[in-house]
């Protein structure tokens, strides 16, 4: 702001009396500055409360804790679908002939990852049957498309879902594809494996999910994408 | 010092919109190159105080309604969940529920700063009855806030308040079921008073935006009550006001913090943490303090239809201003006997207020009597007959004369300052 000589007797009393006319920084310069700078900080403290807000609360949190399945009630061949952290999860019990399928060169050749290479679960899942014993699968049933819920078609079918099924989910969406294990087709739209949730077992029929076994430190915010 | 009086768009993008919609010319011209009288006080900085504060209402109502549950059996408990769990969920909630009492005290500072200086006359009539449609809205909208968290004050307030138009002639129980939406408050009545305290305050914005508007085209009014003449009597809005308005608005920011943070449920009842019962009501029950005058005045009278007639009319009356004050004069620091007056109107205000608090019995129902014949009568006897028998001061003549030193030209008429200076 230059300074103007003001003819005017109230502006004139601008610079204060001691400071040299024209000396710069001017003592406003510093104030306006001074103030400004002040403004900006507390302009942001007071937008971290709004957007702090935003994130979820400490009942949401509260609310995520590990829940127990109870195992004994599925039969084989079955799945049922688990609430935890407001998302499905998948708990299927698979018959040996599953597991046949799941090992057969004919499906693998047809996966994008049948390896389990890309980080989607935790190592205590990163086998061939993604999971800790063979019989249970445990999977968050969320397509890594665009999260809408893969549908259950365990029996290989000509014509349902689509030709040729060999078992697996079917995500009504967009027509993406998974095996029995969670694993992704090639060639459909999903880039990944459907994520598996930490989970270890209490005993042989109880199930906890949200819990990891002994020495494992995963976390659903660890992997790729869910 | 004051930058150009008038925006000239420097870059080729700003001149090419510029020429397109003149929004930043129209922002220059409103907030930069304004030209206010050069002697306006502190008590001419709480209008922009109010703008503040409607912003800050309705940011914090908007965050809050993200986790607000309108819904009559968990209404309560998402306010304690507010409280309790929402991250920083207790400073949003204190600091809107103290908001609106700010909000409430600043407009009053506001409004008896319009009554000292004589702001509602002419030209600014419209200006002023503008601004008493936003109090009015504002009223509305913090009476239907106090009833969302659905505590025993939020409940039986709303049964109170709702019940008002009952005594209407004729129309009043139809009107009183549809504010309803049942045989009594209930969750209907939560609901519509939710979506409506959630509409309430744009409505409120946009009376605002009028409002500004008015007074960008008769001006302020300033401490002598003297139109502003020549360039001489005026300094651009910025820096030297928005400066003044900055400093005032972090003031009251200190207050409103010492609120919030050291004594946030002083303004609040007790009662208001007891989930409301349909089946009981209160000992005491009382409005929030900014309806206290009112509530005084209501009770005042041994008449159903009376009361409520009261009760509005003492609101209502603050639109009348521009033609129950007769005097041509505007500032009070030129009517003395009017000074006087104007004191005595806000010692009743505040007695008012001070006996609505209090049940009404004994000696409280008599003063509550006297104080509401006072109120009706600083309206309907003093601001008309006053200027018959006041002898005013002489005025400036010009904003410039007065503040630069100069002295004050002799009236004519040392009995009544001349009118024209005034118009």
């Amino acid at each position: 702001m230059p300074h103007v000589p003001s003819p005017d007797p109230l502006l004139a009393s601008d610079p204060l009396p001691g400071t040299p006319h024209e000396a710069e920084p001017r003592r406003r310069d510093f104030l306006f500055l001074a103030t400004g700078a002040f403004g900006v900080v507390g302009t942001i403290a007071a937008l971290v409360p709004l957007f702090a807000q935003l994130t979820p609360d400490a009942s949401t949190i509260a609310a995520g804790g590990p829940i127990d399945i109870d195992l004994k009630g599925i039969q084989p061949g079955q799945m049922i679908i688990a609430r935890w952290r407001s998302r499905p999860i998948f708990i299927i019990r698979r018959t040996p002939s599953l597991l046949k399928t799941l090992q057969s060169p004919e499906l693998v050749a047809l996966l994008s990852d049948p390896f389990s290479r890309v980080n989607q679960q935790p190592d205590y899942a990163a086998n061939w049957h993604r999971s800790i014993k063979p019989d249970y699968g445990v999977l968050v049933g969320i397509c890594t498309h665009l999260g809408c819920i893969p549908e259950f078609f365990p029996n290989p079918s000509a014509t349902t879902p689509t030709g040729d099924w060999l078992g697996g989910y079917f995500c009504p969406c967009h027509g993406s594809k998974y095996d029995l294990a969670g694993r992704v087709f090639r060639g459909v739209p999903a880039p990944y494996n459907l994520p598996v949730p930490p989970y270890r077992f209490v005993s042989d029929t109880m199930l906890r999910i949200g819990e990891n076994p002994e020495g494992s430190t995963y976390d659903l915010d660890d992997i790729v994408q869910l | 010092m004051s930058g150009q009086p008038i925006y000239v768009p420097k870059s080729g993008l700003a001149k090419w919109f510029e020429t397109r919609l003149p929004l930043f010319g129209f922002l220059h011209h409103s907030f930069v190159a304004i030209p206010n009288p050069r002697n306006l006080n502190y008590w001419w900085t709480f209008g922009g105080i109010l703008a503040f504060m409607l912003g800050f209402q309705i940011a914090t109502g908007v965050v809050l309604a993200m986790h607000y549950t309108p819904d009559s059996k968990l209404a309560f408990l998402s306010v304690e969940h507010i409280m309790r769990d929402v991250n920083y969920g207790w400073l949003l909630r204190y600091a809107h529920a103290n908001g609106a009492s700010m909000f409430f005290a600043v407009v009053y500072i506001h409004m008896l700063r319009g009554l000292y200086y004589g702001s509602y006359k002419a030209p600014r009539e419209v200006l002023w009855i503008l601004g008493v449609i936003i109090y009015l809205l504002m009223m509305a909208t913090g009476f239907l806030g106090y009833t969302l968290p659905w505590g025993q004050m939020s409940f039986w307030g709303a049964t109170v308040i709702t019940s008002l138009f009952g005594a209407i002639p004729l129309v009043g129980s139809t009107i009183t079921t549809w504010l309803w939406g049942g045989y009594a408050v209930d969750n209907a009545t939560l609901n519509r008073f939710y979506a409506l305290h959630y509409l309430l305050p744009f409505m409120i914005l946009g009376v605002v935006f009028l409002h500004i508007w008015a007074l960008h085209v008769v001006g302020s009014n300033n401490p002598l009550g003297v139109e502003k003449k020549t360039e001489k009597d005026t300094l651009p809005f910025h820096p030297y006001f928005t400066a003044k308005d900055g400093f005032a608005l972090v003031v009251f920011l200190i207050v409103f913090a010492w609120f919030v943070f050291y004594i946030p449920s002083y303004l609040g009842d007790a009662d208001n943490y007891i989930q409301a019962n349909p089946l009981q009501t209160p000992a005491e029950i009382v409005p929030e303090w900014y309806y206290l005058p009112y509530y005084a005045i209501l009770r005042s009278i041994p008449s159903k239809i009376l009361g409520v007639t009261a009760l509005f009319s003492a609101i209502l009356l603050f639109a009348f201003l521009p033609w129950l004050d007769r005097s041509p004069v505007r500032s009070a620091s030129f009517r003395p006997l009017y000074r006087i007056f104007f004191w005595l109107f806000v010692a009743t205000v505040v007695g008012l207020g001070y006996i609505g608090a209090n049940r009404p019995e004994g000696a409280y129902v008599i003063a509550g009597r006297i104080l509401t014949i006072c109120y009706f009568s600083f309206f309907l006897i003093v601001l008309p007959l006053l200027p018959l028998i006041e002898k005013t001061k002489p005025l400036p003549a010009s904003i410039a004369d007065a503040v630069l030193g100069r002295p004050a030209r002799p009236s004519l008429n040392p009995g009544h300052s001349s009118a024209s200076e005034v118009r």
